[in-house]
């Protein structure tokens, strides 16, 4: 059987992967592109004797290399591997997706199109004949919906056609004058007998362009000495012909004449059905400069809600699930070594994994559901205004308004950010907003040093001074590290349309299933090494005193308790852990910290909800201490004072976020260099500004 | 005049546009070219983002971006 390679290539939402949908029985594989973290989807099927095998490219709107996706689309159709390119068109505006159009065409490989949204654009009035753009083009375009799952046999059969029939050269014909500099330089390479694996045509334009690839490709070729005068004197008769050097932008007004002469042939408009109409409607709300704003923050408002709030319910099942698993797997195995590695690491560390899935889930059906509508290109014009002055893209609200929640979500919706840069620092900014496991421990602290009444507001004030340091860090870091000129704005505010339940579906289960895989293999693995680190070295002589002494108080389970909880805070100061809590003191010292403290902070990275826990058992109460339990408020009060408490909570509000959220920015940000990058930006930020904090306070204070 | 001063509602006509390479190109795919009509739907409250349309082609772009196409 045959193997076809196609390359699928369109315009952002022109229902590209809707279109995949409608293929059938296919099985996708979600991965990378090599280097970058860009989404690489292969879809393998097979049907009418064939094995297809479809490479979805990233939306481009055209072939240049300016954001991570164009480049990746670019470099694919210049040196991938594949047969034909599949282009899929959004009909509703078919002028401009025929720019793109132009561009594969003069790539030299064989092209088939596919006129999507068919059943739309007759709608709107839209009436494309599809032979007529067929032989204008020289390539098949076949009209289709993937939402009525219309002309997908059709497109399967052009797109066979297309492989078993030897590709045609190249048909565009492009302005006398231009064609006029094209067929001086191809008959220059006909007589010299050029060999060139591309077409010739192609190879004219793209130096009448000024490739740089196609510049290093020649300069090292004797040709190169006859070629450059040559070239020289056509760019002359362009710039005089075009009143512009710009050659590139020469190439574009004839790609577009090409598009516009191809519509105007080919497409007959009824202005009467142009239903622009129901989209302006609903933008003059939405977009309405006084009310657009406050409905974008309810819709907000409400996302957060349901994901926290509902996503509250079945994290706890999962809690309690993983909970009853360990104390049966522990009473099961008995209280050995191998049972505490199994519950306490293992189990405990893949529950760890499963707890934000219900979070994950709620907040991707809801970005998707913005996405799929058209409203997320909205809240990003509306929101534009204030996060450029901070140096931050208009999107970048999705993930910072998240990371209130959890960090986890928070760093994988930094995805709708389409471009690298904007999207590295918002992911760098984003742990500067609290999560949600950050509350128990700002509860804490601030229940046992504050007056009740006034609780409430310094709690609300911690939240917003974090906000706010966070998009001053995100001005500080635009002005230090990301320092550049401003990615353009220019975004398309796509027509209103209604989602699919299968777009949905494929986008949440998509970003659910990655996030299992590859956070949960990380996450595992360093929960064991925790777990070791807190467990080890054993003192079996300390343990067996602790037993005798037990063993003689037994009835009293006062004493019981104190001297189990004296254990606990034993084996853990003497930990791996504990030891490294001791060792970094003297880092923890200048911010009035304890060990103790620095020890909790510590067990912090691997979850925030543990520093609560960890302080209950080293100011001596047992490890079933929670945020609201006033014992240990005193204990703090009498321990910690309170310039160094507040250094404390500036610090656990800045510094390095949670093993599993780190992991994921790992992956988010592309690699190690970036998760040491954060590590020591966080870690750097929060102890100056705990520094600062403390110094202050000390002042104020004494 | 420039295109950020166009009021809301108008239409006018682009007659150049002086950006750099990168922005020319992004305006280009989307439209944004010489001789093409341009329709400004919303400006933002802080007048800091505006919308226009091309054709069927809505964007949203800076103001500061929008200096940059000059229209008659």
């Amino acid at each position: 059987m045959k193997t076809i390679k196609i390359a699928l290539v369109g315009q952002p939402n022109v229902g590209k992967s809707h279109l995949i949908n409608a293929f059938g029985d296919t099985r996708l594989k979600v991965g990378n592109f090599s280097g970058v973290t860009v989404e690489k989807k292969t879809i393998r099927f097979t049907r009418d004797e064939y094995n297809f095998e479809v490479t979805d490219l990233p939306g481009s709107y055209s072939l240049t290399d300016y954001t991570i996706e164009e480049r990746v689309t670019k470099n694919f159709l210049d040196d991938g591997d594949y047969d034909l390119i599949l282009n899929v068109l959004d009909s509703t505006n078919i002028e401009r997706n025929l720019y793109l159009t132009m561009e594969l065409l003069a790539l030299d490989k064989k092209v088939v199109v596919a006129l999507n949204m068919q059943d739309e654009a007759v709608n709107e009035g839209v009436f494309i004949d599809d032979k007529q753009l067929s032989k204008l083009l020289g390539i098949s375009c076949v009209p289709t919906s993937a939402l009525k799952k219309t002309g997908i046999d059709e497109l399967m059969g052009a797109i066979v056609q297309a492989f078993d029939t030897p590709k045609k050269t190249c048909h565009l014909q492009y302005s006398d004058p231009y064609e006029e500099e094209i067929t001086k330089i191809t008959s220059f390479f006909t007589e010299k007998n050029y060999q060139s694996d591309i077409d010739l045509k192609t190879l004219a334009i793209k130096l009448l362009r000024e490739d740089t690839q196609i510049y290093k490709k020649f300069r090292d070729e004797a040709i190169w000495t006859e070629l450059q005068p040559m070239l020289n004197e056509s760019y002359e008769h362009l710039y005089i012909h075009y009143k512009t050097k710009d050659l590139d932008g020469i190439y574009h007004d004839e790609k577009n004449a090409l598009a516009k002469g191809a519509v105007k042939e080919s497409v007959k408009f009824d202005n009467a059905k142009d239903n622009n109409g129901l989209t302006d409607k609903i933008d003059m709300v939405l977009t309405n400069q006084y009310v657009g704003l406050p409905i974008f923050l309810f819709l907000m408002w409400g996302l957060f809600q349901i994901t926290f709030e509902w996503g509250s319910i079945p994290m706890d099942w999962i809690d309690a699930f993983f909970g009853a698993m360990i104390d049966g797997t522990k009473s099961f195995l008995g209280d050995t070594e191998l049972a505490s590695v199994i519950a306490d690491g293992a189990i405990a560390g893949v529950g760890a994994v499963i707890l934000f899935l219900p979070n994950i889930i709620i907040l991707f059906t809801g970005i998707a559901l913005l996405e799929a509508t058209g409203y997320m290109a909205r809240a990003a014009f509306l929101l534009d205004g204030f996060f450029h002055r901070f140096g931050l893209h208009g999107k970048s609200f999705v993930p910072l308004v998240s990371g209130f929640g959890c960090s986890v979500p928070a760093y994988m919706a930094a995805r709708v950010l389409k471009n690298d840069r904007d999207r590295l620092l918002t992911l760098y900014i984003t742990g500067f907003m609290s999560c949600g496991a950050k509350l128990p421990v700002y509860v804490l602290i601030i229940g046992a040093f504050a007056a009740p009444e006034h609780a409430g507001n310094i709690l609300f004030g911690v939240y917003i001074f974090g906000a706010f340091l966070g998009l001053v860090a995100a001005k500080a870091l635009k002005m230090t590290a990301f320092r550049g000129d401003d990615e353009p704005f220019v975004m398309e505010m796509p027509k209103y349309r209604l989602p699919t339940f299968g777009m949905v579906f494929h986008a949440v289960s998509q970003k659910a299933m990655m996030y299992l895989k590859k956070a949960g293999t990380f996450i595992l693995a360093a929960s064991v090494l925790i777990w070791f680190a807190s467990n080890y070295p054993k003192y079996p002589e300390m343990e067996a005193q602790f037993e005798t002494k037990i063993e003689q108080v037994s009835g009293d389970e006062e004493k019981v308790k104190a001297l189990n909880n004296e254990l606990s805070l034993y084996k853990l100061e003497n930990s791996y852990l504990g030891q490294v809590g001791h060792a970094s003191q003297p880092f923890f010292e200048p911010l009035g910290f304890d060990w103790r403290m620095a020890v909790a902070l510590e067990t912090g990275l691997a979850a925030k909800e543990v520093v609560v826990a960890t302080m209950g058992i080293l100011y001596g109460l047992g490890d079933e201490e929670d945020e609201e339990s006033s014992s240990l408020a005193d204990k703090l009060r009498a321990n910690v004072t309170l310039p160094s408490a507040i250094a404390f909570i500036i610090f656990a509000m800045i510094y390095f976020p949670c093993l599993a959220a780190s992991m994921v920015f790992r992956r988010e940000a592309g690699g190690w260099k970036h998760w040491i990058y954060l590590f020591i930006f966080t870690t750097a930020a929060a102890w100056i500004l705990a520094f600062i904090a403390f110094t202050i306070a000390s002042v104020i204070f004494s | 005049m420039t295109l950020n001063l166009l009021q809301k509602g108008k239409s006018a006509t682009i007659t150049t546009i002086n950006a750099e390479k990168e922005l020319k190109n992004r305006f280009n795919s989307f439209g944004v070219v010489k001789g093409a009509t341009v329709h400004v739907e919303q400006y933002t409250l802080a007048k800091q983002t505006m919308e226009i349309r091309i054709n069927k082609t809505r964007m949203a772009l800076r103001v500061s971006e929008a200096e940059k196409v000059e229209i008659s």
